[in-house]
C-alpha cells in the first residue's frame, strides 16, 4: 500500500507576480488521508486545484499512478479518477439530489431518474451518507450539500478524493459524521486529501500531514509522529523581524466596548459566537485569525452593516465625554457620524468602498455627498482632499481624475485608507490593509496607522501575517471559528502561540478566560 | 356561438405568433441568456421568408408550394439564427450587458425589415403591395376532411400548419429541457454556469447553440406573421415588435416552462382580442382591453415573487455574463 497516487515534480504556479506555488514537490500515497496544512494563502488550494483541473501549473510535472499527465480542465481530472470538493459548492439549486449528480456526465444516455437514484442509494448504503435523491438542493442543509458534492465525486468513479476545509461549514456532529465516512472511504481502498488549516482535526483523522507556507512544500509528517507544537512549528515559520515601529499606548481609554456579539450568515451559519472585547483609544487592537472565522461580519456588525442576534451589545464612548451610546440599531451613516470608520479591503478591492470607474475626486465625494447646502454637489473640497491625499501618500496616479480602478492594487488601497483617516475618525478599523501590497507601500500604511494610534484613534486591524501583527499591535485578539481564542499583548506574545490559537479552539472555557484576563492584566 | 368560434380563432393566430417567440426565448433564457432582441429576430424572421420567396415566385412560372413553403422557413430560420449569432457573440465572448445588445438587436431588426419590406413594396410596383399568394395559401391550407367538422373543425382544425408547429415545438422543447441529459446541461448552465464547467459542460458552445436555435425558432414567429395572419404582405407598422414584447411577457408569465407557453399564448390572444366581442365599448376602452396581457404578466410576476416558489424563478444565472474566475 506505498505506492504514490501523485507525485508532484517541481510545480509552480504563479498569477501575475504573487507566486502561489514555489517549486513543489511531493508525494501522496495510495489509500491514505493525508491533511495538507497550511496558513492563508499558503497555496494548498491552488496546489489542489491543479489536481481538479481548475488551473494549470506554469511548470513542473504531475505523475498520477506513476504515469505522467497533464491535467487541462475539470473532465481531464474525472478521467484520472481525481474529484474535488471545493469550498464553494459546485450545485444547481432547483434541481434535486440525483439531477446535480449528472449534470456533464454521459450526455448521450437517457435520463432515467429512477436509474440515478438508486445508485445514489448505493453509494450512500456503502459509505454511510444519508441523503434523499429526491430532495432539492435549496431544501438542503449546508452538511447535506456538501455530503452530495462527496456523492456526487464518488458517483463519477473518483478513487482519490480532495475536500477543501470541509469542515468549516460543519458542526463538531456533521465533522464526526464526515470522518467516519472519510474512514470508511479510506477503507474501501480511496485516497483523500483535506485541505485544512484545524490542527485537532488533522491529528484525529489523517494518516500524514504535509504541510505548506507561504507557497513552499515544508514536508510531510506522519501523524502518529506529529503533534501540535511542531506542526503549528512548521506551518508559521521562524519569527521574521521586520522594524515595524511600536509607539507605547499614551492616554488609554474606552472607545469601543463589544460584549456577548453574534450574529448568522446567509446560509445560517454562525459566523460569530458570543465575541466580547474592548478597544481603548490611542492602541492598536490586531485580530488574527485564519480568514472567514467571523473577522469581515465583525467589523460590519461594529459599522453597521450586518445584522446582529439578539443580546450582543457594541457601546461607544464618547472621545471627551466618555458618553456611552449605543451602536446596534443605528443606522451605518449614524455610526459614521459617530466617528466610528470602516475600511475594508475585499479580495477585489474595489468592491467595497470605492466606484471603480470614478476618479480620485468623486470617490471622496461619496462620504459626503450629503454636506452643502444647495442641490448641487460642491466639488472644490473633495478636490483639495483629494491633491492633499495623492500628495501625503504618494499615491502614483496620472491625476486625480483617472478611475481608481486603473490605479494599482497599493495605490487604490491609499486612496481607500487616506478617505477615511482624512475624516478624523475616533475609531478606525481596517482589514488587510496591505494585501498585496508591496514592502513600501505596506510601512507606509503601517506608518499612517500609527499616527492615528498617537492621535488617540482606537485602531482595529485585522491582518493576515502574524509578523506584521507581533510587530504592529499593542494587544491581538484571535478568532477561531467565530469565537474569541484568546486575546494576547503583542509585546510579548509569540508567534506560535498566535498560530496555535488561531487553529485549535480552546476547549476548556475555564482555562481560556483565565488566560485572557491574565495577559489583559499584562497590558 | 360564432363569436366565441371567431375570438377563440382569433386568439390562434395571435397566440401562435408569440407562442413561436415564447419558445424560442425559453430555451434562450434556459441557457442564462435574457435576449431582449426576440421583436428584432421575428423582424428578420418574418422579412427573410418575404424577400425569399417573393424571389422564388417571382423567377418561376408556376412556383411549388411546398418549395416555397420549404424556402420561407428555411430563410427564417437562418436569418434569425443570425441575429442570435451576432447576440451570442456579443454577450457571451464580448461579455457586453445582454439587456442593452438585445435592444439593440430589436432596433436593428425593425430597422431592417422594414427598409427591405418597404423596397419589397416598391419593387411590387408604385401602387401595389407585395403579395405571395402561392406561399401564402400554403401557409394557410387546412387539412379539408377535419376542418369541414363543423364546430369542433372549426374550433381545433381551421388552422394552417404552423398553428401545430408552434405546440409541436413547445412540446420538444419541453421534453428536451426536462427529460434529457443534454437538457439538464443546459438548464446547468442557467442556473450556476460555474457548477457547469467544473462539471465539464462546455458552457460557451452550450450558450452559442441555445440562443441561435432559440432565435431560429422565435423567428418562425415572424413567418406565421407574415405569410398567415396578414396574408403574405408586408406592413411598415410595427406590429410585429408589439408582438415580440408579448413573446417576452409571455416567457415570464409561463414561468419558464414551455408547456405553459402553448396554454398561455392563446390566453394571451383571447385577453387581446376580447374587445371585440364585448359589446359597447368606445374606441379608448377598447385600448384598456388591450392591456391586459400585460396586465396579467404583471399579476403573475407578483404573485410568483409572494409565493416565493424556488421552481418558478428565472435561471439563476440569467443576465449575468460568465467567465471563470481567476485571481
Amino acid at each position: 500500500m506505498s505506492e504514490a497516487a501523485i507525485t508532484l515534480k517541481n510545480v509552480t504556479k504563479t498569477f501575475g507576480s504573487v507566486v502561489a506555488n514555489d517549486d513543489v514537490t511531493m508525494e501522496i500515497t495510495k489509500g491514505e488521508i493525508l491533511s495538507l496544512l497550511g496558513e492563508n494563502g499558503s497555496g494548498k488550494t491552488t496546489l489542489m486545484n491543479m489536481l481538479s483541473g481548475i488551473y494549470y501549473p506554469d511548470h513542473g510535472e504531475i505523475f498520477v499512478n506513476g504515469k505522467k499527465v497533464s491535467i487541462k480542465d475539470p473532465k481531464d481530472a474525472y478521467e484520472l479518477c481525481i474529484g474535488m470538493v471545493h469550498q464553494h459548492f459546485k450545485l444547481v439549486d432547483v434541481f434535486t439530489a440525483a439531477e446535480n449528480l449528472v449534470i456533464g456526465i454521459d450526455s448521450h444516455k437517457k435520463l432515467n431518474h429512477r436509474e440515478i437514484a438508486d445508485s445514489m442509494r448505493y453509494i450512500c448504503d456503502k459509505y454511510g451518507f444519508q441523503l434523499d435523491p429526491d430532495k432539492k438542493v435549496y431544501d438542503m442543509s449546508v452538511s447535506e450539500k456538501q455530503t452530495l458534492e462527496i456523492i456526487k465525486v464518488l458517483y463519477r468513479g473518483a478513487s482519490i478524493l480532495i475536500l477543501d476545509e470541509p469542515t468549516a461549514v460543519l458542526t463538531p456532529q456533521e465533522t464526526e459524521k464526515l470522518f467516519s465516512v472519510i474512514r470508511n472511504m479510506k477503507e474501501d481502498g480511496k485516497t483523500v486529501i483535506i485541505i485544512t488549516h484545524k490542527l485537532h482535526e488533522v491529528l484525529s483523522i489523517s494518516d500524514k500531514v504535509a504541510i505548506l507556507r507561504k507557497g513552499k512544500y515544508i514536508g510531510t509528517v506522519a501523524t502518529k509522529d506529529a503533534n501540535e507544537s511542531l506542526l503549528t512549528e512548521m506551518m508559521v515559520g521562524e519569527k521574521v523581524e521586520l522594524n515595524i515601529d511600536r509607539p507605547d499606548v499614551a492616554d488609554k481609554k474606552k472607545r469601543l466596548v463589544v460584549s456577548h456579539l453574534s450574529c448568522d450568515n446567509a446560509d445560517g451559519v454562525r459566523v460569530l459566537d458570543d465575541v466580547s472585547f474592548e478597544a481603548y483609544s490611542g492602541e492598536i487592537l490586531g485580530i488574527a485569525g485564519v480568514s472567514g472565522n467571523g473577522q469581515k461580519e465583525l467589523l460590519e456588525a461594529i459599522a453597521g452593516l450586518q445584522a446582529t442576534r439578539e443580546g450582543s451589545v457594541v457601546e461607544y464612548f464618547d472621545e471627551k465625554t466618555q458618553e456611552k451610546t449605543d451602536l446596534l440599531g443605528k443606522t451605518p451613516r449614524q455610526i459614521r457620524d459617530l466617528g466610528v470608520h470602516m475600511s475594508f479591503v475585499p479580495e477585489d478591492r474595489l468592491g467595497m468602498g470605492l466606484v471603480g470607474t470614478m476618479g480620485m475626486t468623486e470617490n471622496m465625494m461619496l462620504k459626503d455627498y450629503r454636506s452643502g447646502h444647495s442641490i448641487f454637489v460642491g466639488k472644490k473640497q473633495p478636490k483639495e482632499l483629494a491633491e492633499k491625499i495623492k500628495e501625503e501618500l504618494g499615491v502614483v496616479t496620472p491625476g486625480i481624475t483617472t478611475p481608481v480602478r486603473r490605479l494599482s492594487g497599493g495605490n487604490v488601497q491609499k486612496v481607500l485608507v487616506g478617505r477615511e483617516i482624512a475624516e478624523n475618525p475616533t475609531v478606525l478599523m481596517t482589514a488587510y490593509a496591505v494585501r498585496g501590497l508591496d514592502i513600501n507601500t505596506s510601512y507606509t500604511i503601517y506608518h499612517l496607522l500609527n499616527e492615528q494610534k498617537q492621535k488617540g484613534v482606537a485602531v482595529i486591524y485585522v491582518g493576515e501575517d502574524l509578523d506584521v501583527l507581533l510587530a504592529l499591535c499593542d494587544r491581538i485578539m484571535v478568532l477561531c471559528g467565530g469565537k474569541v481564542n484568546g486575546i494576547l499583548d503583542g509585546r510579548t506574545a509569540k508567534k506560535e502561540e498566535v498560530g496555535l490559537l488561531m487553529t485549535k479552539l480552546q476547549q476548556d472555557k475555564t482555562k481560556k478566560n483565565s488566560q485572557k484576563t491574565k495577559k489583559e492584566a499584562k497590558s | 356561438m360564432q363569436g366565441f368560434i371567431t375570438l377563440i380563432q382569433a386568439a390562434v393566430f395571435f397566440g401562435t405568433v408569440i407562442m413561436f417567440g415564447c419558445v424560442g426565448e425559453i430555451i434562450t433564457e434556459k441557457a442564462g441568456n435574457l435576449n431582449l432582441g426576440v421583436p428584432g429576430i421575428m423582424y428578420l424572421g418574418g422579412i427573410a421568408s418575404l424577400a425569399g420567396v417573393f424571389i422564388y415566385e417571382g423567377s418561376t412560372e408556376h412556383p411549388n408550394a411546398a418549395i416555397c413553403v420549404i424556402i420561407a422557413l428555411v430563410c427564417a430560420f437562418v436569418a434569425s439564427a443570425l441575429g442570435g449569432l451576432v447576440y451570442a457573440f456579443l454577450t457571451i465572448t464580448l461579455r457586453a450587458n445582454q439587456n442593452v445588445t438585445g435592444l439593440t438587436l430589436t432596433i436593428f431588426g425593425s430597422g431592417v425589415a422594414n427598409f427591405f419590406g418597404g423596397s419589397l413594396n416598391t419593387l411590387a410596383g408604385r401602387f401595389e403591395q407585395i403579395v405571395v399568394p402561392v406561399t401564402s395559401s400554403a401557409f394557410r391550407a387546412t387539412f379539408a376532411p377535419l376542418a369541414g367538422l363543423g364546430v369542433i373543425g372549426k374550433l381545433f382544425f381551421s388552422y394552417g400548419f404552423m398553428v401545430y408547429l408552434a405546440i409541436l415545438l413547445a412540446v420538444l422543447a419541453h421534453r428536451f429541457l426536462m427529460h434529457t441529459r443534454k437538457g439538464l446541461n443546459l438548464r446547468t448552465v442557467g442556473e450556476n454556469p460555474q457548477a457547469a464547467d467544473a462539471a465539464g459542460i462546455n458552457v460557451t458552445k452550450n450558450k452559442y447553440l441555445a440562443i441561435c436555435i432559440g432565435a431560429g425558432i422565435s423567428g418562425f414567429g415572424g413567418v406565421y406573421y407574415v405569410m398567415d395572419y396578414i396574408k403574405g404582405t408586408w406592413a411598415n407598422d410595427g406590429s410585429i415588435e408589439k408582438l415580440g414584447w408579448l413573446a417576452v411577457a409571455l416567457v415570464i408569465f409561463a414561468t419558464w416552462k414551455s408547456l405553459n407557453a402553448i396554454w398561455g399564448a392563446y390566453l394571451f390572444g383571447v385577453l387581446y382580442w376580447m374587445y371585440m366581442y364585448i359589446p359597447g365599448l368606445t374606441r379608448s376602452s377598447q385600448v384598456i382591453f388591450k392591456m391586459l396581457p400585460y396586465v396579467v404578466t404583471i399579476i403573475v410576476l407578483v404573485v410568483t415573487s409572494l409565493k416565493n416558489s424556488r421552481d418558478k424563478q428565472p435561471p439563476a444565472a440569467l443576465g449575468l455574463a460568465y467567465f471563470r474566475e481567476e485571481r
